[in-house]
């Protein structure tokens, strides 16, 4: 792509009269945009290919006979440009009148109406009556599944959905067939888009062809505003746009941001905000009396956990979603210390604790998102990548395309849909990772790169062998000159980490007695449970999260939706705002910290989980508890957690003791619409292949534990 | 990928014919291999399925949607069943000044179909529409199957078409 092996050389160019420096070799749309000059275009985009073939673009070069597409002429010393002459202006006119002839007069009823490129151009460009009285042409409609809708009588062929597929997804599904008049956008025999990056065509499109299927005919682009949030579900810390009408989520869109989701989405991103209204959302406090959970006021089901906590005091325990803010996290680790408690965890999924005083004091990626492109060689250690992180998978397909050696280690074999230079499938990881000694191809790679790294992933985090399976990962990484990384779960456990959601660590990972972690709590309940933002039967590795409710004496389900074991069992019921209706803070895997404001009226009587949090930090008169926005929460949080330096480099550690007995080890990967409480219920998410394809069974299923 | 045991469906010569093809392009490059593949396969069988081309397409590991771009593109390739034999008349200009639109209409009027159509004994298929052939020296001419047929008249149309089994 532009910019890479280019040397620093300027060059000297004149558009419309102002003199740019380019770099050689440069496109002049390039230039030009860096600038601000605006020339019309459909076809380009600058993270993707050029097609140069919708001629929008034309400008005119002096003593070049015609006019010239400027997203694929390269600009040369002294070239001087018109954006704007006779000749320019005619040929962009002429173009926009033949991409009219066969574009509908839907705009009406389009949703891309008030956001639309064409719209926009042909304001600019079109003539104010057509010159065309012949019959249009018209395009049956493809099926490409329950995210993206079709009109493909609206396209113009400017081919970016093609190239995406191609370049970006790394699987080609939807082709041009046909040639001349009959060109049509097409995946020929029907079938759906089932890429986990598929919804980023919707943005693509420059006209009402792809449009957002869930979202259809809900909004106009011009009712609704725009607030910023963060990608809910993982590491990557996607930034985001949350489009809003009347108080409600309608729509999600990335927003760009180059170091972390480029103009990418997730399509879990993307289509979770469903779940934000699923009909199993708590609308009001709930306390159980005469075993029913019967809806109160606040005052009261705040009064009834502040009993209960009080009544836990030292055996209280809390199990954190993975996906919860630092200032909820913050809040209630900060509250069950001043119980007495240390028992407080968002390692949900883990299975070996054994080596948990060797963890790094934050798990990071060790290195930025944006860098991962720029690996020369890398092994992956238990991970479905592209479910896990979508977009993380995304950088690595870059890098591999740029020649990294890439290499994976897992218990199956997953599809990349890039070139992998191998794929180990062990049945047993810790065998599969002792058994790449020297000499060994992987081995060589992770040598011979300059800039290596041997990735952790969840699955391989997840697995009951933890400690030696990290122990030889780092080994590796350690005898070959790698760096150690680690692919966190959901979109917080980094922040998390930090601020001392943790049962053996304070915050900034300050060493404490241990309490009880996420294991221990389920397999021996507390008196007093605490669950934030989770569903304990599909978020905890421990097959039996859903009977620990049962046995715990109380329990105080602070959650935005209420189903399954919580509804049979717990105590009290505090309904909290999902993403979009809480102001917060996640740390991603690079260790970004990123705040977003509450965008969405709350549903219901539900309150932000930090505001909760605080009234009962009051009502039990934990000291300094008075904070009057989430911002003040964060710098307290942040004030707590110092600025530990991210260090993966693990600390020597004695021979952890024998593996626990009876931990599953199957099951371990997580389909990717099955993660959270959130994507689960996300109808149109679920109705992909990939959600059918998680079947709706809870993640932990399969798991024979004791 | 779901295709691979697809490319069954092609000959052990159609294959043979592809690994020549794929041969002459750079590694890696074997979308380039896909016109000629597609001919090999319309010799053999007639006209393209979406099968085919999925065959085509597993064997060249390409995205079918690559290969049925082109099967769709060019003309060609038919993807729809046509007659034993495939006759193109020439009506490009130096044909036509040499009178290739009389042939077209004798060729209408012997096999008593129009262009696109195929005989109803699903003997003879006549091409829609064929750009030059690079015969001009020849015109008026016509192609059946792959042969060229030059300096046409309405006796030698007759012979030529009596001739097709």
């Amino acid at each position: 792509m532009a910019g890479n092996g280019m040397t620093d050389e300027q060059i000297e160019i004149e558009v419309n009269g102002q003199t740019l420096t380019a770099r050689p070799g440069q496109m002049l749309i390039e230039v030009t945009d860096a600038a601000g000059i605006y020339i019309p275009r459909f076809c380009y985009h600058e993270n993707l290919s050029i097609a140069a073939n919708c001629r929008m673009c034309l400008v005119e070069v002096e003593n070049v006979a015609k006019p010239l597409p400027a997203c694929a002429t390269p600009v040369t010393p002294g070239m001087k440009v018109s954006t704007k002459s006779d000749r320019a202006i005619d040929a962009q006119k002429a173009t926009m009148e033949f991409l009219l002839i066969n574009h509908p007069l839907d705009c009406p009823i389009c949703d891309q109406g008030g956001e639309c490129e064409l719209q926009d151009l042909a304001m600019g460009f079109g003539r104010g009556v057509s010159r065309y009285t012949e019959g249009k042409r018209a395009v049956p409609d493809q099926d490409l599944g329950p995210l993206v809708s079709t009109d493909m009588t609206r396209c113009i062929h400017c081919t970016r959905c093609v190239r995406f597929g191609q370049e970006v997804a790394g699987i080609q599904e939807l082709g041009a067939i046909g040639r001349g008049e009959k060109m049509e956008i097409s995946t020929y025999i029907q079938q759906s888009v089932d890429h986990e990056l598929s919804g980023n065509i919707i943005d693509l499109c420059p006209v009402g062809a792809l449009n957002n299927k869930p979202y259809r005919f809900s909004a106009r682009a011009w009712e609704m505003t725009q607030h910023d949030a963060i990608g809910p579900h993982d590491c990557v810390g996607a930034n985001l746009h949350l489009h809003v009408l009347d108080g409600r989520v309608k729509r999600v869109v990335p927003k760009r941001n180059e170091a972390l989701n480029e103009t990418w989405a997730s399509d879990r991103d993307r289509f979770s905000y469903e779940g934000i209204y699923a009909d199993d959302r708590v609308t009001t406090p709930l306390v159980r009396r005469d075993g029913e959970l019967r809806p109160c006021d606040w005052d009261e089901a705040l009064a009834a956990a502040a009993d209960a906590l009080r009544a836990g005091g030292a055996d209280t325990g809390a199990l954190v979603s993975p996906n919860a803010t630092v200032e909820e996290g913050f809040l209630l680790a900060q509250l069950l210390g001043h119980l007495g408690s240390a028992s407080i965890d968002h390692r949900l999924r883990r299975r070996d604790f054994r080596a948990q005083d060797a963890d790094p004091v934050f798990p990071w990626l060790g290195m930025t998102v944006a860098d991962v492109e720029n690996l020369d060689a890398l092994l992956v250690v238990g991970s479905h990548l592209r479910e896990e992180v979508p977009l993380l998978a995304h950088r690595v397909r870059k890098a591999a395309r740029q020649g990294a050696r890439v290499y994976f280690l897992n218990s199956e074999s997953y599809r990349y849909l890039f070139p992998v230079a191998g794929q180990r499938v062990a049945a047993d990881l810790v065998a599969g990772i002792d058994q790449v000694g020297a000499g060994d191809d992987v081995h060589r790679a992770l040598q011979q790169g300059d800039n290596a790294a041997v990735l952790l992933g969840q699955i391989a985090m997840r697995h009951p062998r933890f400690a030696e399976l990290r122990q030889g990962a780092a080994q590796l990484a350690a005898n070959t000159g790698a760096r150690l990384g680690y692919i966190p779960e959901g979109a917080n456990a980094a922040g998390l980490s930090l601020i001392g959601a943790l049962p053996h660590r304070g915050p900034g990972g300050q060493p404490r007695p241990a309490g009880r972690h996420a294991g221990e709590l389920l397999n021996q309940p507390p008196s007093t449970l605490v669950l934030l933002g989770i569903e304990p039967e599909h978020d905890c590795a421990v097959a039996t999260a859903a009977s620990a409710l049962e046995q715990a004496g109380r329990v105080i389900a602070i959650t935005p939706f209420l189903a399954g074991s919580m509804a049979a069992h717990a105590d009290i019921v505090l309904p909290v705002g999902s993403f979009a209706e809480t102001a917060g803070t996640f740390v991603n895997a690079a260790g970004d910290w990123q705040s977003f404001a509450a965008a969405a009226v709350a549903v219901g009587d539900s309150r932000p989980g930090w505001k909760v949090l605080r009234v009962l930090g009051n009502l039990l008169q934990l000291p300094g508890c008075s904070y009057a926005t989430a911002a003040e929460v964060l710098d307290a949080a942040r004030a707590a957690a110092g600025t530990p330096q991210p260090d993966n480099a693990l600390a020597a550690s004695a021979k952890p003791g024998p593996p626990p007995a009876a931990a599953g080890d199957d099951n371990l990967h997580v389909p990717i619409y099955r993660a959270d409480a959130l994507v689960r219920r996300a109808g149109s998410l679920q109705q992909t292949s990939d959600g059918l394809a998680g079947g709706g069974a809870p993640a932990n299923a399969g798991d024979e534990a004791a | 990928m779901a295709g691979a045991a697809n490319s069954t469906a092609l000959s052990a010569h159609v294959r043979a014919e592809i690994d020549t093809w794929k041969q002459k392009f750079p590694a890696e490059r074997q979308r380039s291999a896909v016109i000629a593949a597609l001919h090999a396969v319309q010799h053999e069988q007639g006209y393209l399925t979406p099968e085919l081309m999925e065959a085509v397409a597993a064997y060249l590991e390409l995205p079918p949607i690559q290969v049925f771009e082109v099967g769709a593109f060019y003309s060609m390739f038919e993807t729809t069943p046509i007659g034993r034999h495939s006759v193109s008349v020439c009506t490009n200009i130096s044909c036509m000044l040499c009178g290739g639109d009389e042939i077209l209409e004798h060729v209408k009027g012997k096999l008593g179909i129009e262009p696109g159509q195929t005989t109803p004994d699903g003997r003879v298929f006549l091409k829609a529409e064929y750009e030059c052939l690079a015969a001009c020296t020849g015109g008026p001419m016509m192609m059946v199957d792959h042969k060229y047929y030059e300096n046409l008249t309405p006796d030698t149309v007759d012979e030529i078409l009596d001739g097709l089994d």
